[in-house]
């Protein structure tokens, strides 16, 4: 008798994990826009096992978020719709729900306690005005019957297994006082507090740092060992996939593409998207050989383009009585480097690390101290007008293409302006050089008449490039510029920034947090942290005998697109960055820099 | 906190100095002779000589400005020309009854402007939006004195809810505190609706729902203390409208207050109680921006004073 009880448990047991906990069949996903329904996920159909991840990959517009959305009934009103289609949400014992047929009221059960849902912005996704302890016991209280002290204490427990320390006191603390990493690790502990059977994960690294992405990618591994959690990740990130994923499928154009185990996808990959897809994904250790480093000591004496010595920033904060400055940002301390002609130096670090502040400075768009030399003239030496005319020969193009192009000009007056400031050519021959500038990066002169948004993400940053090249510049500083892309568009960009150099020889200051990016574009690389420069070299100097620890742990965070080389564990700091705010008179130690030979210098850890 | 209240008072006093300084020079500025409005039309020359020399008149401006900051410092407002009374003790007798229309007008035109607002956002683009934004609409755009004597009509004259003028229970406080109230309704009704559908778009408010929270949750405790945070910032200011206000609304109502002394006072270029009114009013706008500034940190604790 007590044999049979036992095996009905061990049968059930085993059931379970077979059994999908969630499955979609036909599902179909409508979005009314100015003209008509678009159908934004069409006949999608999946199954989502106990305890497994289960990755939807695809790029902008694939329509994987609106597939998330559409499981938890939060489809943007009134606009989205489930056209058609089931989702079926299994329970342990075996009884289903039928998702698209619930009531608000129903629906609102299975949130946050059966379905719990994390964002990708964790800037944005904790309410301002409330205390985390607040958000947090709120939803436990929703679901549970647990009053508001052993609520708290639940609360207390889920900060502490996404590994945030002194829980108790955080519980008082305001999103606003916590770094983007944790603030995502509250929005995991948010969504786990109860335990859900699903968890879908909306790109829930992309806006952070690498490193904390590292951190974070790890912590939900852990946690959904611990707890038998099914997720669904969505990612644009196929290191990510193959960091995390027991099975992906591969979304476009709202359809699945492709679907398969993790391996099977990445080794031998069937639909020609998904092999472009994977093609188009910047690798580390892919970039060598692309072009052979100039040796440093056969550059020196040439004629730089750009020489930056000893580069301070500085930005006051206010307080106290009258206003006074009472502590400062640190943000650039004694940067020095110089960019040669055809050269791609890369900046790299994490957020607040101070790399496009360097590149603003060079820019001349925020005041600095310390020698900035462009085509060999000191610009401190000069006049406005001088100033002027050297400045012409440093463009920028921003990261945010839908931001930096004016929604009210046309794109070939965008292009056309820095010549117009510069007093450049007449009207038609103005128009003549836009018109080659816009054949020269890949699109037709007839798009000059168009408006920025009649583009796409990838054309607007192809015009930013127009914008930079039209005074034809020695050094073009490119800030984070493929970082909002998509993989492939931005391997088209990418080919595009190399064709220029070889063309025009123009010299790239390229910053990026993306390593693999960085390996694949540049000629050297320069690590900064916290305001000053740890380690500069070649780029085969840096990325294959890194001598800082903070280059290695920047190159080792990198998810690696290869599911065979799956990392076990990343070497987890128990600390947040520093803050680069000092008081008034505090000094900062300045790093030494050690040749370790052949112009590679790196700051030695004391 | 303490270091930041010391420097908004200094300030305040400065702004408080700046306004008596631009309403002494307007009203010496003034071609209407006070003194010819005290002696009268048959006075002889001889006798508004003799005013104006009692009254200080005849003095330079600087002298005369002088005089009556030194005795400002010492909190003296001056003698009314007209009502042969201290303008302090006018001022003081008065004050209550408009405050106290003023908590009203505030409370209505928040309960109004702040429910239209809420609603009309919620519902967004439904008839129910257009409809209380054209009424919003008509709330800003209708003149106080047309609207007090619609109000008095229908409901003290027609249905005799209330009375039509006078001052004592809260039957009075009703009607003029609705007049004043319409007002700034129709303000804080688009004011509301337009920072509420701001932040129903926000992450945040797409996370809560996700946490699976009920529809009053999520409307009250997530999205009213972000949206509501502009609006106070307004109210501050709002003090300002209402004192214009306060002069219509009062006369229309025969309310007892200090826009009814005004009125009287500007009719008859009384300056010191035209003064004393004034910096009444520019005080309360003062203290209200105050006001607002210390609440916001309450609400949003991103916001530090300093």
């Amino acid at each position: 008798m007590s044999a049979g009880v036992v095996d009905e448990h061990a049968d059930a047991a085993t059931k379970a994990v077979s059994r999908p906990v969630l499955e979609i069949t036909g599902l179909s996903v409508g979005v009314r826009g100015e003209d008509g329904e678009r159908e934004v996920v069409s006949g999608l159909s999946l199954s989502l096992r106990r305890g497994e991840t289960l990755c939807i990959a695809g790029e902008s517009g694939s329509g994987k978020s609106m597939t998330a959305l559409a499981i938890m009934r939060l489809l943007p009103q009134p606009a989205g719709r489930i056209a058609a289609g089931t989702i079926r949400l299994f329970d342990k014992d075996g009884s289903t729900v039928e998702l698209t047929a619930l009531d608000e009221r129903r629906m609102r059960d299975i949130r946050g306690d059966r379905i719990a849902m994390i964002f990708q912005e964790p800037m944005t996704s904790l309410n301002p005005v409330l205390s985390i302890g607040r958000q947090l016991t709120e939803s436990i209280e929703a679901h549970t019957g647990l009053s508001h002290a052993e609520a708290q204490r639940r609360a207390v427990e889920a900060l502490q297994a996404v590994r945030i320390s002194e829980a108790e006191s955080r519980l008082k603390q305001f999103p606003h006082e916590l770094s983007g990493g944790m603030r995502q690790r509250v929005m995991i502990a948010m969504a786990l507090a109860l335990e859900p059977d699903v968890l879908i994960a909306d790109e829930p690294t992309t806006a952070l740092d690498v490193t904390v992405q590292g951190e974070v990618l790890e912590l939900l591994r852990d946690l959904q060992r611990q707890h038998g959690t099914s997720v669904i990740l969505i990612t644009h990130d196929m290191g990510v996939v193959a960091e995390m994923a027991d099975r992906v499928i591969v979304m476009r154009n709202g359809r699945m593409v492709e679907e398969g185990a993790t391996a099977d996808i990445f080794a031998r990959p069937r639909a020609a998207y998904t092999q472009e897809l994977l093609a188009a994904v910047p690798r580390i250790g892919s970039g060598a050989g692309r072009r052979a480093s100039s040796e440093p000591d056969e550059m020196a004496g040439k004629d730089k383009v750009a020489v930056v010595n000893d580069l301070h920033v500085r930005f006051d904060l206010h307080g106290g009585f009258f206003g006074r400055v009472t502590r400062r940002v640190h943000a650039v301390e004694g940067v020095s480097f110089s960019i040669a002609p055809n050269e791609t130096l890369a900046l790299v670090g994490e957020s607040g690390c101070g790399k496009s502040t360097t590149a603003k400075a060079l820019a001349g768009l925020v005041p600095y101290t310390g020698g900035v030399t462009i085509g060999g003239r000191e610009l401190s030496g000069l006049g406005g007008d001088a100033r002027k005319a050297v400045r012409r020969d440093v463009q920028m193009v921003f990261q945010d293409p839908y931001a930096s192009l004016d929604p009210r000009m046309r794109v070939g007056d965008l292009v056309a302006e820095p010549l117009l400031i510069h007093g450049i050519g007449s009207r038609q021959e103005r128009r003549e050089r836009v018109a080659a500038l816009f054949e020269r990066v890949g699109l037709s002169a007839a798009q000059m008449e168009l408006y920025p948004h009649e583009f796409s993400g990838g054309q607007r940053q192809r015009i930013c490039i127009a914008r930079a090249l039209a005074l034809r510049p020695k050094l073009i500083i490119a800030d984070e510029s493929v970082s909002a892309l998509d993989v492939s568009v931005q391997a088209r960009v990418l080919d595009l920034l190399k064709e220029l150099q070889r063309e025009f020889g123009v010299a790239y200051l390229f910053i990026s947090h993306d390593m693999a990016v960085v390996e694949n574009i540049s000629d050297r690389v320069a690590v900064m942290y916290l305001g000053q420069i740890v380690e500069i070299g070649s780029r085969d100097q840096v990325f294959s005998n890194p001598r800082h620890p903070y280059t290695r742990r920047l190159i080792e965070a990198v998810p690696v697109p290869d599911p065979s080389r799956r990392r076990t564990r990343f070497a987890r700091l128990d600390r947040e960055i520093p803050s680069a705010t000092r008081r008034i008179g505090e000094t900062v130690p300045k790093l030494l820099l050690k040749d370790f030979g052949g112009g590679h210098l790196a700051a030695v850890a004391d | 906190m303490i270091a930041y209240l010391g420097r908004r008072l200094i300030q305040s006093l400065l702004i408080l100095l700046g306004v008596s300084l631009i309403t002494f020079a307007l009203l010496y500025l003034l071609p209407a002779d006070p003194v010819r409005q005290i002696a009268g039309r048959s006075a002889t020359p001889e006798t508004v000589e003799n005013i104006r020399r009692q009254l200080g008149l005849d003095q330079p401006f600087v002298v005369q400005y002088w005089h009556y900051l030194t005795r400002l410092i010492g909190g003296d407002l001056g003698r009314s020309y007209i009502q042969r009374s201290e303008v302090t003790e006018l001022i003081v007798s008065r004050l209550p009854a408009s405050l106290l229309l003023m908590v009203g007008a505030i409370l209505c035109e928040l309960a109004i402007g702040l429910t239209m607002g809420l609603v009309a956002a919620v519902k967004r683009g439904t008839a129910t939006d257009q409809t209380l934004m054209v009424a919003s609409f008509v709330g800003v755009s209708a003149p106080q004195f047309v609207v007090g004597l619609l109000l008095l009509y229908v409901f003290a004259v027609r249905l005799g809810w209330f009375p039509i003028g006078g001052y004592g229970s809260w039957r009075h406080l009703v009607l003029p505190s609705l007049t004043m109230g319409i007002l700034g309704a129709g303000w804080y009704a688009r004011m509301m609706r337009s920072s509420m559908i701001d932040v129903l778009r926000q992450d945040y408010m797409r996370t809560a729902r996700a946490k699976g929270l009920a529809r009053g949750a999520i409307l009250f405790r997530h999205a009213l203390p972000n949206a509501i945070l502009p609006v106070v910032a307004m109210i501050g200011i709002d003090i300002g409208v209402f004192m214009g206000g306060i002069v219509v609304v009062e006369s229309v109502f025969g309310w007892p207050g200090i826009g009814q002394l005004a009125w009287q006072a500007i009719q008859r270029v009384d300056i010191p109680i035209i003064m004393g009114v004034t910096l009444v009013s520019a005080f309360a706008i003062v203290l209200g921006n105050l006001l607002a500034d210390i609440i916001a940190p309450f609400i949003d604790p991103r916001i530090k004073l300093r």
